[in-house]
């Protein structure tokens, strides 16, 4: 019975003894001593607790006692437990360990900018491509704006860092995209051919980029398809220039998307309002049909498609410098086809799989008299195709570091005629990556890697060391550097007559700070860059040519300091001379401006929902070849420098229940004369400049979309 | 017998510290949202300070969704009232995994859904214009489920009328739609009938507010 009466007895005495109340009090600080305010600290098992104040003190009362365990959860801190007696529990002193969160994880930035949603601390957001004045909704226009890029205007491509078009390449879901601006005549560049809607990632990397790409020297414009889309959608657009139209669907599941796109853009209407430099004798006239379709396998499984052709048709008669009052025509048919499938799975045990296959063909067919007149006309055909597939797993290791290992296979035809004459070839390529990520600390990581290469037109096997640092000062700040051998197969128009030529080489050097906030990014980077092995075509065909590129560069974003504006500057510094092709010498070649910066500034009127944004660029004058000037003056003279402004309003509405936005856009809007350089005749005695087709482009145009509800998508934006 | 006794007093012991511990609770409980209304409730410290001790309640009672529910209430409401949008994400992640396992206890939930519409709403706030596409459609949605669990929850209406008010006529927003809904919204709350006086009560004030907005 004493027990029972000792049960009663804690029943009847035990709400008196838990009034007993014991006073918990004491600061929290980090390991360097800092108060921390805001940790959620509690008796373990109990609601009793306190928030820790701005000095990161704290103060309650519990009625638990005896030996107790007091715990302290932060975000960003490692949960602490400690034991305490309640009878001797004031004045604690607590200290949190920092925990290792994304925040404070540093990430491989030297050499690359990136446009994403998914990734926290971007540069630019994919919108920001489609919303930049002056770049008509092209990504690489969108892409000139920031530091690194040429504003050379008028050849298709980015030329980055010294580098011509040819040394960047695209891809898209790490796929090479051999073909990606549409053909054109000389002196007009092409657009590219795929729409910024299409991605919802771009990284243009100027430097110093991953082992898994190759067969680039200067720089890599890696873009990530969208998953599927949030909902079915229909659209319509509608231009001076032309008319477009997609429908997306998405099954009831979720699981599965196909979309269909097509547009038909016709320029001779505009042209013959207009009053071009260069007449429209064929087209311009394209049509662009594509189709994409997408597949969830699994929770972790995706499965993409994307196909896309297109048809053009352009020619342009212009006087002829060669034969005073007479004309000269060129032009060109085009037939382009890529397609692209892609597929990504866990395999489970820290293993992903990436397998991706693709097929592209090009045709131009090229009609002339723009050459000296030997044989009238010329007629030049080049077909090129590619296949080519590509394997990658990575495996993670412990926590943050992973490493990647795959390899590729290419097989490339390029046919080529002249006058019927032709001149082919085709190249098996191949290649094998790994590389690791390897975080020291989570505030310091180092990326080692590397790539083998075999081209068999070439007959060589390269190999291609890459090495990236980088050390996070603090949640915003970071120091990188990089350091990386790229390989690059010549141009097919050298290759093609002269089996014996070996790969061009390009060596990076890469230093760069940057700070990331939410509302500003800052970032600087440093480079040199050696090109070693560049083809020369005299005497003949050989592989000694080289030359260097440094420089500085600048990029400041600020979204913060006024009120419904976004803007953004980027300066580049570049230095670089080359002795390649027929130079005579070590020279800067007359792709590259000293100085080059942009103003993007975007603003946004709530009240009249209406956008307004202009993009400033401005580069110094590049050089051009004057075939009077003796050799040791080749490439002496500069052209004028090159300003630009370009204008974009829109006014976003609905009309019925589809979201509805006009566009007015106006490329060079103070219509600035710009001179990228001269031909001349092949007695010397006459040139003429090398300037746009039409001194500024007007374009207005009215897009709608159904279904899919854009509003928010374009309230700051557009 | 001295068994019996035993048990039976173990029994009615158990029986007393599980009334004992419900009434903590819900004392506790009340006393911390009977001003979730009140202006002291868009001072962040002391939604921050509700957000920890809701936390720290459903740390203990783990069978109970609303400890959790009103600790991720109080997270997404700091990130609405606070200036400062680069905590928003934190903060939404953290009202996130607690909707979760506020959901686990209670599913098809039409109050969760309310306040997981307000984190899609919270997340969007950060970049409207890169954002709004996925989560305006979030929030869209979470209300619309909020709708099909419960037609009679107020704070539905008090929200999508919210969304009415505040968009731009442009997009869709309207001032007769919004004062409808709120009208809608007020006539709600006054025929709700929470199922006890801890459960979700919020947002009265506020439509009245956003009523008087809309006239």
């Amino acid at each position: 019975m004493l027990k029972v009466n000792l049960y009663l007895f804690l029943f009847i005495f035990l709400p008196f003894a838990l009034l007993a109340q014991h006073k918990i009090s004491g600061k929290v600080t980090d390991s360097k001593k800092h108060p921390l305010p805001g940790v959620n600290i509690s008796i373990k098992g109990t609601y009793d607790g306190a928030t820790s104040k701005a000095d990161g003190g704290f103060s309650f009362t519990t009625d638990a006692t005896g030996d107790q365990v007091l715990t302290a959860v932060l975000t960003g801190y490692q949960l602490l437990e400690i034991k305490i007696s309640t009878d001797n529990a004031e004045q604690l002193s607590v200290i949190l360990r920092n925990d290792v969160n994304a925040l404070r994880l540093v990430t491989i930035s030297a050499g690359s900018f990136e446009a994403s949603d998914s990734k926290k601390g971007t540069v630019l957001k994919p919108l920001d491509i489609v919303t930049t004045a002056g770049a008509g909704a092209d990504i690489t226009n969108a892409i000139k704006t920031l530091p690194g890029a040429q504003q050379a205007n008028d050849r298709e491509g980015l030329f980055v860092r010294g580098g011509t078009g040819y040394e960047t390449q695209t891809l898209i879901d790490g796929m090479l995209v051999r073909n990606p601006y549409a053909s054109t005549t000389p002196d007009i560049p092409g657009r590219g051919r795929f729409s910024p809607f299409l991605f919802k990632g771009t990284t243009f990397s100027s430097g110093g980029y991953s082992a898994q790409y190759g067969q680039a020297l200067s720089s890599a414009l890696v873009l990530e398809s969208n998953d599927l889309p949030q909902r079915s959608s229909a659209s319509i657009g509608l231009s001076v220039i032309g008319v477009s139209g997609g429908l997306e669907n998405l099954s009831k599941d979720k699981k599965t998307s196909w979309g269909v796109e097509g547009d038909y853009t016709n320029l001779s209407p505009y042209y013959s309002v207009t009053n071009p430099r260069q007449t429209p004798n064929l087209g311009p006239e394209f049509v662009t049909a594509s189709m994409n379709f997408r597949r969830k396998t699994s929770s972790t499984g995706l499965l993409k498609f994307y196909g896309y052709g297109n048809w053009g048709k352009l020619g342009f008669s212009s006087p002829s410098i060669e034969y005073p009052g007479d004309t000269e025509s060129y032009k060109v048919r085009n037939g382009n086809i890529y397609t692209n499938m892609t597929y990504k799975e866990n395999l489970g045990r820290d293993w992903r799989l990436y397998i991706g296959a693709s097929f592209s063909t090009n045709s131009d067919n090229i009609n002339t008299d723009t050459l000296i007149k030997a044989p009238v006309p010329t007629e030049i055909r080049i077909q090129s195709t590619l296949s080519q597939s590509r394997v990658m797993f990575t495996r993670n290791l412990g926590q943050f570091s992973s490493l990647r290992l795959g390899g590729e296979y290419q097989y490339a035809t390029e046919k080529f005629s002249f006058n019927r004459t032709p001149f082919n070839y085709a190249d098996n390529y191949v290649a094998g990556f790994t590389e690791a990520d390897i975080y020291f600390t989570p505030s310091f990581v180092g990326r080692v890697g590397g790539r083998a290469e075999y081209s068999s037109v070439l007959e060589r096997m390269n190999i291609a060391p890459r090495l990236s640092l980088a050390y996070k000062l603090n949640t915003l700040s970071q120091f990188s550097i990089a350091y990386g051998d790229y390989y690059q197969k010549p141009e097919p128009q050298y290759i093609r007559f002269d089996h014996g030529l070996g790969y061009m080489k390009a060596t990076h050097y890469i230093a760069s700070f940057q700070r990331v906030a939410s509302d500003y990014t800052f970032r600087t980077e440093i480079f040199y860059k050696k090109y070693t092995d560049l083809v020369k075509t005299i005497p003949n065909y050989n592989n000694n040519g080289k030359g260097y590129a440094q420089g500085v560069e600048i990029f400041w974003r600020d979204r913060k300091t006024f009120k419904n504006v976004d803007y953004w500057i980027s300066y580049s510094y570049l230095d670089t001379k080359r002795d390649y092709l027929n130079f005579p010498k070590e020279v800067q070649p007359d792709f590259a401006a000293t100085h080059t910066a942009s103003l993007v500034y975007k603003h946004f009127f709530p009240k009249l929902a209406t956008n307004l944004g202009f993009t400033y660029t401005f580069a110094t004058g590049r050089p051009y070849f004057n075939p009077n000037l003796p050799a040791d003056k080749f490439m002496s003279e500069k052209t004028i420098d090159y300003h630009a402004l370009g204008v974009s309003a829109s006014y976003l509405t609905t009309i019925r229940k589809a979201f509805t936005v006009f566009v007015l856009s106006v490329s060079n809007a103070p219509g600035n004369k710009q001179v990228y350089g001269y031909h001349y005749s092949s007695d010397g005695l006459r040139r003429g400049e090398i300037t746009p087709n039409l001194p500024r482009f007007v374009y207005i145009g009215m897009f709608m979309s159904i279904g899919t509800d854009r509003r928010q998508d374009v309230l700051n934006n557009f | 017998m001295k068994r019996l006794f035993l048990s039976l007093f173990l029994i009615s012991g158990l029986a007393t510290a599980a009334v004992a511990q419900s009434a903590q609770y819900q004392d506790a409980m009340l006393k911390q949202t009977s001003d979730l209304d009140s202006n002291s409730a868009v001072d962040p410290t002391v939604l921050l300070a509700k957000a920890n001790t809701f936390e720290r309640i459903a740390e203990v009672e783990k069978t109970q969704w609303l400890p959790y529910y009103y600790a991720a209430y109080c997270q997404v409401m700091m990130c609405f009232v606070s200036q400062d949008k680069s905590k928003t994400d934190e903060l939404a992640d953290k009202a996130s995994v607690n909707l979760d396992k506020a959901e686990a206890l209670s599913s098809k939930n039409s109050e969760i859904a309310c306040v997981r519409s307000l984190v899609a709403s919270a997340r969007l706030m950060v970049d409207p214009a890169s954002r709004g596409m996925k989560y305006g459609m979030e929030a869209g949605q979470q209300i619309q489920l909020a709708k099909t669990y419960n037609p009679e929850n107020p704070r539905v209406y008090l929200l999508m009328g919210q969304s009415l008010l505040f968009t731009p006529e442009q997009f869709g927003g309207s001032k007769t739609k919004a004062k409808t809904m709120l009208e809608t919204a007020m006539q709600k709350y006054a025929a709700f009938k929470s199922d006890s006086a801890i459960a979700p009560h919020w947002g009265e004030p506020y439509a009245k507010e956003l009523l008087s907005k809309a006239q």
